[in-house]
């Protein structure tokens, strides 16, 4: 089995070639189906822990404090200590709440951000599916999530639950335009709505390059409606503590509530991803035209070390903006979707389309 | 049986129940929330048939417009302990009656119809495709309904807005606040 760390391609052939040799079809590909359920699971629940630290950390730095440092050096365990109390914490459910919606409404924001995560290209053949319309699809079930947070709020019999959900609805439907036209604007440039193309294409610059000024624009809006998606500060109004407790998950305890939490890191990663993917590259290496040398240092670091690498900064940015920026209130958040973001956003594709047209990009 | 005939089966019997738990809750929310399994679950089947841009389409408009859209409406004017009331009998009898009339219907218009496996390629589901056939306005191009579904949108939207705007007039008995 050839393990080839810039290309994957030859190693999860040689797996799928050594797994038809010994087993029928159908066990090839539950077995297949195992190994990929797995590693997602893994990957989630270690990445999701890891993003609590980081923005414990990122916070703690901000605000000229240490953070956690007990449990283990600087504080790394803490977040797996949290984890196996919030794992041990009794399930608690209220009177009056709508048991089958209560206990669904988790799972159902759960499964929106795993089928989200199946298209993500991490390195070369490192991608689980690869639709030929990628980047639709991930807006698609993005989409779902928020019925879970929605019937969370209603199904809690809560007023402050309720009130969470409906700004989070609110919020998170307006945004969702700003992040499509944002990304269809790139798909003008790329030609293509494929994850695995739009990749190939950043092979000599980026998009975030080769569309200069649109390109710009587009990542400005995209990163904002993101961070709004995402339902973190300053967009974080739906669980804004001081006045709803915490918003649509304030009656949700133990595991249930950390299947919320971790949701709302994993999203985070997607939307970093989604950044990194259409913008600036995905694991593609930084290459600059003409610096040859330069080039071929860049190309020495792995594809996965480059992807990483690319979305912890974008996941450092987002987390800059939580805690550096007051929270916005709800008219605001509207006013900035519908007056300032979209219109913006559409002469912007305008822009792009003339940029393509007349071939004035790298 | 191979894999994709057990993948079908599951998408198609979850279909069925989740459409009959759909119109036979009595709690307003959880229908919703089967029609959004009975939608989700057609999109599934798209899936299975490559074709992925439906499925997209399915994903989009459904689960995340139309689904959001009634549960949000679900949100502003009911309760979780709310129960919708049983329907009289005499009306029980003649929906089911019509459904089953219905079901019947389409039943035999399906086997009536001769299916034709082609063995031309599928058409793929790019960027370039999907474009074209949006903006063409020959056979098999869309150009037409989006432009009169576009304009009926607009007068639905005009419509709400002007619904939901408070009237200008003032009330003479009522005391005015800017005094």
């Amino acid at each position: 089995m050839g393990f080839n760390i810039y290309d994957f391609t030859g190693m999860t052939h040689n797996m799928h070639v050594s797994f038809m040799e010994h087993m029928s079809p159908l066990m090839t590909t539950i077995v297949e189906w195992t190994i990929i359920g797995v590693c997602y699971l893994l990957f989630i629940a270690l990445f999701g822990l890891f993003l609590v630290y980081a923005e414990r950390k990122v916070c703690a730095m901000f605000q000229q404090r240490m953070g956690p440092m007990r449990v283990g050096y600087w504080g790394l365990l803490q977040t797996i200590a949290d984890f196996i109390k919030l794992l041990m914490k009794e399930l608690i459910t209220p009177k009056g709440v709508d048991k089958f919606l209560y206990n669904l409404a988790p799972f159902i924001i759960m499964i929106a951000t795993f089928m989200a995560m199946a298209v993500l290209p991490f390195a070369k053949g490192l991608q689980t599916l690869d639709f030929d319309i990628g980047v639709f699809y991930v807006t698609a079930v993005s989409s779902i999530g928020v019925i879970g947070i929605l019937i969370a709020g209603w199904s809690s019999n809560n007023k402050y639950s309720l009130i969470g959900a409906m700004r989070s609805g609110a919020q998170i439907l307006s945004y969702e335009l700003s992040v499509s036209l944002s990304l269809v604007t790139m798909i003008i440039l790329a030609g293509s709505m494929q994850l695995s193309v739009i990749v190939e294409g950043q092979r000599d610059a980026w998009f975030i390059f080769k569309g200069h000024v649109p390109a710009l624009i587009a990542f400005v809006i995209f990163l904002i409606a993101g961070t709004a998606e995402t339902n973190r500060g300053p967009f974080d109004l739906a669980e804004a503590e001081s006045e709803l407790t915490a918003g649509f998950h304030t009656e949700y305890s133990g595991i249930k509530f950390a299947f919320f939490f971790l949701a709302e890191y994993i999203n985070m990663f997607i939307v970093a991803a989604m950044a990194v993917t259409v913008f600036l590259g995905g694991w593609m290496p930084l290459h600059f035209g003409s610096l040859e040398s330069f080039n071929h240092v860049m190309d020495f670091i792995p594809p996965l070390v480059w992807f990483f690498l690319k979305v912890g900064g974008v996941i450092f940015l987002i987390m800059w903006f939580k805690w550096t920026f007051p929270r916005l209130r709800v008219d605001q958040i509207l006013t900035l979707e519908w007056k300032y973001l979209l219109p913006i956003n559409l002469v912007n594709i305008l822009l792009m389309s003339l940029v393509v047209l007349t071939k004035f990009h790298l | 049986m191979t894999l994709s005939d057990i993948m079908f089966y599951l998408f198609a019997g979850s279909i069925l129940t989740f459409s009959v738990l759909t119109v036979t809750s009595r709690r307003i929310l959880r229908s919703a929330v089967y029609l959004l399994f009975v939608l989700v679950s057609t999109a599934g089947l798209y899936f299975m048939l490559n074709y992925n841009f439906l499925a997209a389409v399915q994903l989009t408009v459904y689960a995340g417009g139309i689904i959001v859209l009634i549960i949000f409406s679900i949100l502003l004017t009911s309760h979780v302990s709310e129960k919708a009331v049983v329907a009289p009998l005499k009306q029980q009898i003649f929906s089911a009656l019509a459904v089953a009339a219905g079901a019947v219907l389409t039943l035999m218009t399906i086997f009536k119809f001769a299916f034709t496996p082609t063995a031309s390629p599928a058409i793929e589901s790019n960027v370039q495709n999907v474009g074209r056939a949006l903006v063409s306005y020959g056979r098999d191009g869309y150009a037409l309904p989006f432009e009169v579904i576009s304009i009926l949108l607009l007068a639905a939207m005009v419509g709400a807005i002007v619904l939901a705007k408070k009237e200008k007039h003032l009330d003479p008995t009522e005391p005015t606040s800017n005094n």
